[in-house]
């Protein structure tokens, strides 16, 4: 079953904790390589080629918790990783809520979720060097306004992850992924603006072309020269899918199982309560296949499952581990997420705004004076109050149409108002990565400007 | 510390000879530069949520990068194996980016000058864990203890002690032992039913355990973090729309990282993609202005003795009575640029390519009464603490967002307002500066600053200073 023996290592280590008289333990290695090839100006920038692994170790002494972690593999190096987290759980607090999942929550959805390629590991460094260049090149070639570049990278990377813990679970699984991403520069007169493109897979094969990444970085760099500063109202504004999925990172942020029982989260205590208008589903899924949210279990060894986190507008349930699921009295929804340190937090799988049925241009022509933010800056964004102010560039709306570019102004607005004023879901949900959402329109935000 | 006296000579074994033949494998296809990095990295850290000492960690890592330079291109490999055959196999990889004969397999390595801005025989990471927790519990009782409407505090304290060893091809050696602490709190607050409001501070340094015991104990974090979500209990909605800013003392230097720090680094303006690009001797900012990078402040987050390329760091002028002076230089760019090094080649760690980056960023202190310039202010926006920020270096325009602000009224801080961000131009926001106190304070230690995927520690500061004109994102 394991192939390089570090399933067998994660199960050593966990029972040598047991053996020096811990309670329970759980053991996580990773393990991964990444190849980097940066162009710019049609020419390798850098080339970058390594591998890594760590093992991190999380033991309880009854209530009381240790974690260790280290990438030195010796004995030493081992043994010292051990007597690290005794010493860890020496100083910590009793804690009632402390634990590993139960014995009959542990386990690993089956089937092949498509996380790994084997083409990754094949691909020759000169492969990806040629995709970055002809993004790069497509990039120049759209326009004489596309005068410099901050480059185009590819990036390939192999992963495997391994758990085991002292309840019996021992689980590994590999992953794959490969990115493709242009940065040009465009300039006209005085003004000067870069933007970027990137599409991601699991498989060389699965990447948009390389051109037209290229050109999409153009025209997105384009359209923001001789941007306008705005005056200060109160107008819709549009955010396209790259800008909406930042939302959803705060959605996420907001049903976040821990934030939730600190109640430092402005959705604590609404569950089943109407929080976002009713065209807004939120699902969080990590068993859809070749997903960059998916696992065949999470990282404290509970199968990895579907979630319905807001359905037409009602919130139905909180991101949780084994953890916060005890402090909220609930059961965990399989969100374990861990670094190789530490007790395990909370991570969301597939985490998507279901599509709606306009397409962008309908909602864009249906508004007579409105903003379409293309680009978000800095991080305005108040979880525990909702209170949401950040920079934005983009485009204005005039009546039912792309105007002008816009930059150097701010929206502002809070997110609990938000979600309710989702007045236009649009029909272009697509994934780069594990978090998505397709063009939403949200009434009644301030544009802050002159 | 000598090269000797080192834990990879010591515990690793390395020697001179070792590193020479390492450097010769990175150049065994020519190229005009290598260098290799060494890095064994402790790590510790304690968190307290609920009262509850419940996460808390310790940990190792070390590895080696070798970078290959030739011309404009970088080969980069790291291992996180410190054995000669995985570091030659790293040394090969980076090679491949020079295609010609090799170099010399003699680099006549010479421990070069370094600074000695943190002498702590012992470091944080080195003492008794039980006195270090502590820290935390002392944290979260004194964050409860100041007003009972405080309902919710985390205290995390975090240190680590990073051991550094540089060899180049240029007959660079040298070796760094680096401390670094912090801690920090974060406490909610409610009044009855209403919506719970958030306050956090925290500090440290390049510092010995005394610092947290004596300097600056954990009570006054943590009164500081309890004050701030108290002050926005009483919180209206920010104004939105320009306005005039008045800047109080210490983090909100966060103005000058995103405004022109970032801009100024070198590697975006050799590629021509900053808003500064060719700016240099031109006024940026008003004459009030002069800004300072400096990273041989003793003991601050952001200093080093020597930068992450071996080279010594320095006080750098970067704007001059308002007039754009110098770039932020790594060896790449100072080497294509023909510049001298200033120190600023960083890194996250051994897997990770040097950058220009910034230490500690500060505007000197000016002539004004910070009093007198709240007073002459008819209506405004006072931001005494700032969270994050952000820039987009090739338009200029940067986001910071306030924490804790008030409105100035009559020439008088009045109510507190929401939390906005503030949003400006680069190249011409300092330009609307009038008024700059005399009461520059650096920021207590707990800046960490991203640029591409890394993470360094870094330092801030300001004296008061008054913006007469900028875009500020609430909703009123």
């Amino acid at each position: 079953m394991t192939q390089n023996g570090l399933l067998d290592l994660a199960g050593g280590i966990v029972r040598k904790a047991m053996a020096r008289g811990a309670s329970g333990a759980e053991c996580t290695i990773d393990e991964g390589d990444e190849f980097t090839a940066e162009v710019r100006l049609r020419e390798i920038e850098s080339l970058k080629e390594a591998g890594s692994r760590g093992v991190g170790l999380r033991i309880l002494m009854g209530k009381r918790t240790g974690s260790s972690y280290t990438s030195d593999l010796s004995g030493e190096g081992l043994e010292r990783l051990v007597r690290s987290a005794f010493e860890i759980a020496e100083i910590s607090t009793e804690d009632p809520h402390a634990g590993l999942p139960e014995a009959d929550e542990l386990g690993s959805i089956s089937g092949d979720l498509r996380l790994y390629s084997p083409g990754i590991e094949n691909l020759d460094p000169a492969r990806g060097i040629e995709l970055a260049k002809r993004a790069e090149a497509a990039a120049f070639d759209a326009d004489p306004r596309i005068s410099n570049s901050d480059g185009a990278s590819f990036e390939s990377g192999t992963g495997r992850h391994v758990f085991a813990n002292s309840r019996g679970f021992a689980g590994e699984y590999r992953t794959s992924s490969c990115s493709l991403s242009a940065s040009p520069v465009a300039r006209d007169g005085d003004s000067m603006e870069r933007d970027y493109w990137f599409t991601m897979a699991r498989d060389p094969g699965g990447l948009q072309a390389a051109e037209e990444v290229g050109r999409t970085a153009a025209g997105r760099a384009l359209r923001r020269l001789h941007p306008v500063k705005v005056e200060t109202q109160k107008a819709p504004v549009v955010f396209e899918p790259r800008t909406a999925r930042s939302l959803l990172e705060s959605v996420f942020d907001a049903v976040h199982g821990m934030s939730v029982y600190r109640q430092e989260s402005f959705l604590a205590g609404k569950l089943g309560e109407k929080v976002a208008d009713e065209r807004v589903t939120v699902t969080d899924d990590a068993t859809i296949p070749g997903g960059f949210g998916s696992s065949p279990f999470d990282d404290e060894g509970v199968p990895s499952r579907r979630t319905p986190v807001v359905e037409r507008g009602v919130l139905k349930s909180y991101l949780l581990n084994t953890y916060a699921a005890r402090k909220l009295g609930m059961q965990t929804t399989g969100n374990a997420s861990r670094g190789l340190t530490g007790n395990a937090g909370i991570g969301h799988g597939n985490f998507f705004l279901e599509a709606g049925v306009q397409t962008p241009g309908r909602i864009i022509a249906g508004i007579s004076n409105g903003f379409f933010v293309t680009g978000l800056l800095g991080f305005g964004v108040n979880i525990v109050t909702g209170d949401y102010s950040r920079g934005a560039t983009g485009l204005w709306i005039r009546g039912g149409e792309l105007a002008f570019a816009v930059s150097e102004v701010t929206i502002a607005g809070n997110l609990r108002d938000m979600l309710l004023n989702v007045e236009a879901v649009g029909d272009d949900l697509e994934f780069q990565g594990s978090l998505a959402a397709p063009t939403l329109k949200i009434g009644g935000m301030t544009v802050g400007g002159k | 510390m000598r090269f000797a006296d080192s834990i990879f000579a010591g515990r690793f074994g390395i020697s001179t000879r070792d590193l020479d033949r390492y450097l010769a494998a990175a150049l065994e296809h020519g190229g005009d530069y290598a260098d290799l990095y060494f890095e064994y990295l402790l790590t510790s850290s304690i968190g307290i949520d609920e009262s509850i000492v419940k996460n808390a960690a310790q940990g190792v890592s070390m590895g080696v990068g070798v970078r290959v330079i030739a011309g404009e291109r970088t080969g980069y490999a790291y291992s996180d194996d410190l054995s000669p055959g995985k570091i030659l196999k790293a040394a090969r990889v980076a090679a491949h980016i020079a295609s010609g004969p090799g170099k010399t397999d003699k680099f006549d390595l010479r421990e070069g000058l370094r600074h000695d801005l943190y002498p702590v025989p012992t470091a944080p990471t080195e003492t008794a864990l039980a006195e270090r927790v502590e820290l935390v519990k002392r944290a979260d009782r004194a964050a409860r203890a100041y007003d009972p409407r405080v309902f919710q505090v985390q205290a995390a304290y975090a240190d680590n002690l990073r051991h550094v060893l540089v060899a180049t091809s240029d007959g660079v050696l040298t070796v760094d032992r680096q401390p670094l602490a912090r801690l920090s709190v974060h406490a909610l607050a409610r009044r009855n039913g209403e919506t719970p409001q958030q306050g956090h501070a925290g500090g440290g340094g390049r510092v010995d355990l005394g610092f947290f015991l004596e300097d600056k104990p954990p009570e006054h974090f943590a009164r500081e973090a309890a004050r701030e979500a108290i002050a926005m209990l009483d919180a209206a909605d920010a104004p939105a729309g320009e306005t005039t800013v008045v800047l109080g003392p210490g983090w909100p230097g966060i103005l000058l990282h995103e405004a022109v720090g970032h801009g100024l680094e070198a590697d975006f303006n050799r590629k021509g993609v900053s808003a500064f690009t060719g700016r240099a001797g031109q006024k940026v900012a008003s004459e009030l202005c002069t800004v300072i990078d400096d990273g041989t402040i003793p003991s601050r987050r952001g200093s080093l003795n020597v930068d992450d390329e071996g080279h010594p760091t320095a006080r750098n002028v970067l704007i001059e009575n308002g007039i754009l002076r110098g770039y932020l230089q790594d060896k790449l760019s100072s080497t294509l640029m023909g510049a001298a090094p200033t120190g600023n080649g960083r890194r996250e760690s051994y897997a990770h390519i040097p950058m220009p980056r910034m230490t500690n960023t500060f505007m000197l202190a000016g002539g004004s009464d910070p009093e007198e310039i709240v007073r002459s202010v008819p209506k405004g926006l006072y931001c005494a603490n700032f969270g994050g920020g952000q820039v987009d270096i090739t338009n200029g325009n940067f986001v910071f967002s306030a924490s804790e602000s008030y409105l100035i009224e009559g020439g008088r801080i009045t109510r507190p307002v929401r939390n906005a961000s503030l949003i400006g131009n680069g190249p011409e926001a300092l330009k609307f500066v009038s008024m700059v106190g005399n009461d520059l304070k650096l920021d207590e230690g707990i800046g960490m600053c991203g640029k591409a995927g890394q993470s360094v520690p870094v330092g801030l500061g300001i004296p008061t200073v008054k913006i007469d004109r900028m875009t500020v994102g609430g909703t009123a």
